[in-house]
């Protein structure tokens, strides 16, 4: 029996190597490089012993991030940015979610394909599809141009078309789970509910958005963090510092070049961040398995 | 009856907004291959059709100009590279990890959900930071260039391996694993007889599924990246999609790579549709579309 039990262990053992190698111990290398030193040609030191580590650079980026800080702009477009996106989402994504999973009918498989399609486009094609619609001479301004608008510039630091971009870049992760979920409540909760004299409003309000929360804080979830580390849209759209984001200032500080230690410092930032919220989101989740055990 | 528990009743405007939403997620990028055919230079203006950036043209279109040559076979090279790794490492993890219960299986399913948890960027600094400061066995043998894009990209691609995997051996159940010990199968009998045999068509999907990621990928790739010779489509595409300079032979080379990626999934879908028709397992269309796109 014994050596039964250590066949599954040893199928797991050469991707846990690998795991513990690529995503284990570069976690370790941001941290040691974040507490590291920086030497006279602005190459970063890594201090790998947790003894001697120093802990200016990750002060320095704890305190950016805030009001008042060199990146806090970043911060609050990122946050605005974010949370205006998935706003977007659910106003767009739920219905379409709630059509696809209860009402599309025969249309149903057909559905599914097209609302899977985005998927399998790559993200930075649909990106590259918006830039020729909102270039300056695109259809864009020819349609707003029909019905009187003047000529704007989209890609030069609009806040607008960024988050338009987002909106548009991540949704289908959004409306995926959000299907899943609608697509598993049971019906005949729903008959019940009527049954018991609720109108068809309040059945949808007590039963159906309530047991589709988790799945729409699993949507959220999805899309909120890739945009944490998000500076490609920025780059495409917009190309301007003033819509920075978080993503932005990281891959700044590490690909420009010479504040690899800031730029490891705030991943940690970041990470600290998002822990925050998936802390939430676990705690959220629990909540919301207990309350239907009841 | 559907008209008594449905509040909105007639649905007319949640198809509307179904519809309208398909439109707009699908239009624009259509609007980007049709700009491959473009007679002129403009990716925003039509000017008449032609196949010029595809062929046409002996220097400046995607066949004949090496920027986008090797851009194609680097992609294709990354993707095999990733497929012949991702895969067997992926698949033995996913039936590991779903019978190994034990000191270590907890922290080996928490770090499989890792790359699929963090951003992407904070995955590809800690590799760029690993492979660059630590001067230990083994990386110290790992320079960027084509080996870093293989590793980073095999450590996401690993999970989405498993959570195929995985969510096709839910679906199985115990019952044939079962079966086979009843009859006196010993566990690495029952494995390789039953089980295997069982989980095959799930290892080609994901093998299509690891292409179709490995493709698309950007972030990991570009972190990982060494110069020209190891410039993908996705690279290209963020390099130059707001040149000036920029010809609709970018648009060429982007549908190449939707072509290529909706090959790959595609066939991942029929793999599985004959799996599940083979089974008796009609009603798994959306079930398969979730695996498809990697989540549970």
């Amino acid at each position: 029996m014994r050596n039964e039990g250590s066949i599954w262990r040893s199928l797991s053992i050469p991707g846990v190597v690998w795991l513990f190698l690529f995503v284990v111990v570069p976690a370790y290398a941001v941290v040691a490089v974040a507490m590291g030193q920086i030497d006279s040609l602005l190459q970063p030191v890594p201090q790998w012993n947790p003894i001697d580590w120093n802990v200016g650079f990750v002060k320095e980026a704890f305190t950016s991030v805030v009001p008042g800080g060199t990146y806090w702009p970043a911060t609050r477009n990122t946050i605005v940015f974010v949370a205006v996106t998935v706003f977007l989402c659910f106003a767009i994504g739920y219905p379409v979610a709630y059509y696809v999973a209860r009402k599309a009918g025969r249309w149903k498989g057909l559905l599914l394909l097209l609302i899977f399609l985005p998927f399998w486009v790559s993200y930075l094609m649909r990106m590259l599809a918006w830039i020729g619609l909102l270039a300056p001479d695109g259809y864009v301004n020819v349609v707003l141009g029909w019905i009187g608008f003047g000529h704007t510039e989209w890609l030069s630091g609009n806040p607008y078309s960024v988050i338009a971009a987002l909106t548009y870049g991540y949704i289908p992760y959004f409306i995926l789970p959000v299907y899943a979920g609608l697509d598993r409540i049971d019906q005949r909760l729903l008959e019940a509910s009527r049954d018991l004299g609720a109108s068809p409003i309040r059945s949808f309000f007590r039963v159906t958005l309530p047991l589709s929360w988790p799945s729409i804080l699993a949507g959220s979830v999805l899309i909120v963090l890739p945009m944490f580390g998000d500076y490609y849209t920025n780059d495409l759209i917009s190309g301007s510092p003033h819509t920075n984001m978080l993503g932005n200032s990281v891959n700044l500080l590490v690909q420009g070049g010479s504040q690899k230690n800031l730029g490891a410092a705030m991943v940690l930032v970041l990470m600290t961040i998002l822990a925050i919220g998936m802390l939430y989101y676990l705690w959220e989740t629990k909540r919301q398995q207990e309350k239907l055990a009841s | 009856m559907s008209r008594l528990i449905d509040p909105w009743g007639r649905p007319r405007w949640l198809k509307l907004t179904t519809w309208f939403y398909i439109a707009w997620s699908l239009l624009p990028v259509l609007a980007a291959i049709v700009f491959s055919f473009n007679d002129g230079r403009s990716r925003s203006v039509w000017q008449g059709f032609s196949t010029r950036w595809w062929w046409g043209d002996p220097n400046l279109s995607v066949f004949h100009d090496p920027i986008y040559t090797n851009a194609l076979v680097h992609s294709l090279e990354l993707a095999a590279l990733d497929m012949l790794i991702a895969t067997p490492l992926g698949f033995l993890l996913a039936i590991g990890l779903s019978r190994w219960r034990g000191r270590g299986s907890g922290s080996a399913n928490f770090l499989m959900l890792v790359p699929l948890t963090t951003p992407e960027l904070a995955m590809a600094v800690s590799l760029l930071l690993v492979f660059t400061q630590l001067t230990i066995i083994p990386f110290t043998w790992i320079a960027l260039g084509t080996t870093a894009q293989v590793i980073g990209q095999v450590t996401f691609s690993v999970s989405y391996v498993v959570v195929i995997v995985r969510s096709r051996l839910a679906s199985l159940g115990p019952e044939y694993e079962e079966a086979a010990r009843d009859l006196g199968a010993s566990a690495r009998q029952s494995l390789q007889h039953v089980l295997l045999p069982l989980l095959l068509p799930a290892a080609f999907a994901s093998t299509l599924i690891v292409f179709a990621l490995s493709i698309d990928d950007f972030v990991v790739t570009q972190y990982m990246s060494a110069g020209g010779e190891t410039v993908t489509i996705p690279m290209l595409l963020y390099a130059n999609a707001r040149g000036a300079a920029t010809t609709p032979a970018l648009n060429a080379v982007a549908t190449i790579m939707v072509l290529v990626t909706l090959i790959g999934v595609g066939g991942a879908y029929l793999v599985l549709r004959w799996f599940g028709h083979r089974s008796g397992d009609k009603d798994a269309a959306g079930q398969m579309g979730m695996d498809l796109t990697g989540m549970e």
